[in-house]
């Protein structure tokens, strides 16, 4: 089998007496959606922290294409490949859509120390943006200013911004949070379509959305891996099952 | 021709005023002299503006960057040396220096903490300035002459110093919007809106945001020579945060949203400065006042001031 794009060795945190993140080891190989669930409070967004590398783990390692990036700040993971869309959305409010994109292309481009030239009328830069919104279906919200989005927009220019990375791994951290139906079915629909391209991690409270992308499902209670596996076995689990007493799956 | 004109009409009319000023009954010598003023302090305050506005940097440190370049000129007039050839640019490389060497520990900290090192930097050199004995301390120091220019007294000529502040005004502008609109401005729009966004592209904010406040501290120590030759004098008082407060004054009372906003403050502080002390001897009263209205009214600065009353 092919090395893992990501695999977390042991980590490890705590804030105080407060067990937050407890031995988590997985991976996710190129190509494939490993999704985590896990009731409110399980540590999952913590997780994603120290996966982007936010948050320093206790102890523990992640390696990300074989190289260890425990220590690495958060910019530099990005410029290896690992792009993180956010749970709170944080696209830039000021700037247009398409200059949101577009710094995430400018981002790939080496150095910005250019001090001259418009970035905002360089056509390399705003070609591959525009590609980005393309896949996304926001194409034609470029011009309009990102803050005035809907939410379910803010959500597919976050996935955008990712893609103009052009990363090796997509983190993406509850990218459905707070979208309609509709826009969730959309949503679910551009990721399913991302899907063959990256290797993803993803933190997902819509069981629906989960089921229905992941290829592997990892359950996190406490801080703790209690199941790990495909979709057919984690909805068969008795354990999973108990953790999340009374949900649907 | 005229519809690319027109995004820059305040500016260019701001620009064609300074320019005409002078032929329109302000070029009798004190005018000139305070038209210098507001030109250098304007000068200063695009600077300024760049790390507010743009990068988001809120200094209150910024008069100590004019005050190193003031210091600059009176360090080498008492050596003799007044060639302009040198004298500018050791002052907007000591400028420069300074900036680059505090802001390397003030751009590690954000915010209110931002606020209180640049001050305290400020302060530090204020208090530099003052045990100076050598250069005047606390009485300052008076030149005998302005700096020299190709080995003329040029700079003596106030019209010509009216026209040569206005180009390199002119030149401060158009250069900081150039650098505002770069890959470079844009990392810096982007840090100031956004930081953790701006590090998950995989940009790291603190080498862009020093070299702006390089660059600023840049234009400020050549705006603290210029001061320094319009005045004719040097005091530590060039360096009090008082001074540092009025230029931030005027970035926010011009606006923030675009850089000429910066001169229109500046210009607007400095005149309204000088007619209201001739109006009465207690004319704080009445400037303390109107900034504290500016601040609660005028969000968007002097700038916004057309669109307002176009809404009535």
């Amino acid at each position: 089998m092919a090395e893992p794009l990501l695999e977390l060795r042991g980590l490890h945190k705590a804030f105080g007496a407060l067990v937050v993140t407890d031995a988590v080891s997985l991976t996710v190989n190129p190509g494939e959606l490993h999704a985590i669930i896990g009731p409110n409070g399980a540590g999952k967004t913590t997780l994603v922290h120290q996966v982007s590398g936010t948050l320093a783990p206790d102890a523990g390692q992640v390696f990300f294409a074989g190289q260890d990036i425990t220590a690495l700040p958060l910019a530099r993971r990005a410029r290896l490949g690992l792009a993180r869309s956010f749970q709170i959305t944080a696209v830039l409010p000021g700037f247009s859509v398409l200059e949101n994109v577009a710094l995430a292309v400018q981002a790939r481009a080496g150095h910005s120390f250019r001090f001259w030239r418009p970035a905002a009328t360089e056509a390399a830069l705003n070609a591959q943006a525009m590609a980005a919104l393309e896949q996304v279906g926001l194409a034609s919200r470029a011009a309009a200013q990102a803050g005035a989005l809907s939410h379910g927009e803010k959500r597919q220019l976050e996935l955008a911004i990712a893609l103009a990375m052009q990363p090796r791994l997509l983190l993406l951290d509850e990218p459905l949070a707070g979208a309609g139906p509709e826009e969730t079915e959309r949503l679910i629909g551009i990721l399913q379509g991302l899907k063959p391209h990256y290797g993803m991690l993803l933190v997902e409270h819509d069981m629906p959305a989960v089921f229905a992308l992941a290829d592997r499902i990892s359950v996190l209670v406490y801080g703790q891996v209690i199941a790990s596996g495909a979709p057919a076995s984690i909805r068969a689990n008795p354990a999973v099952q108990a953790a999340y007493l009374g949900e649907d799956f | 021709m005229l519809a690319r004109l027109k995004p820059h009409a305040v500016p260019l009319a701001l620009f064609a005023a300074l320019a005409l000023a002078p032929l329109l009954g302000f070029g009798a010598g004190h005018s000139l002299s305070l038209l210098a003023r507001a030109i250098i302090l304007a000068l200063s305050a695009i600077g300024l503006a760049v790390l507010v506005g743009g990068a988001g940097l809120v200094s209150l440190g910024h008069a100590a960057c004019m005050g190193v370049g003031a210091y600059a000129v009176v360090m080498l007039d008492a050596a003799r040396i007044t060639d302009a050839l040198v004298v500018f640019p050791v002052a907007i490389l000591a400028g420069g220096l300074f900036a680059l060497l505090t802001g390397a520990v003030a751009i590690r900290t954000s915010g209110v903490n931002f606020i209180m090192i640049t001050l305290a930097f400020g302060q530090m050199a204020f208090f530099t300035a003052a045990s100076l004995s050598a250069y005047g301390g606390d009485d300052g120091y008076t030149f005998y002459g302005r700096t020299s220019l190709f080995g003329t007294r040029l700079l003596e000529d106030r019209w010509f110093f009216h026209y040569a502040l206005l180009l390199l005004l002119l030149g401060a502008w158009y250069g900081g919007r150039r650098l505002l609109a770069s890959r470079f401005g844009r990392v810096l729009r982007a840090a100031r809106e956004n930081p953790l966004r701006t590090q998950a592209l995989g940009f790291s904010p603190y080498p862009y945001q020093l070299l702006a406040y390089t660059l600023a501290g840049a234009l400020g120590g050549l705006a603290g020579a210029l001061l320094a030759n319009a005045t004719e004098f040097v005091a530590p008082s060039f360096i009090a945060w008082q001074r540092s407060g009025d230029l931030l004054f005027m970035v926010i009372l011009g606006g923030l949203g675009q850089l000429h906003g910066a001169i229109l403050g500046a210009l607007a502080f400095v005149l309204l400065e000088e007619y209201l002390a001739e109006l009465t001897p207690h004319w704080r009263l009445i400037f303390g006042p109107l900034l504290v209205l500016v601040a609660l009214y005028l969000k968007g600065g002097l700038l916004s001031l057309p669109g307002l009353l176009r809404r009535g």
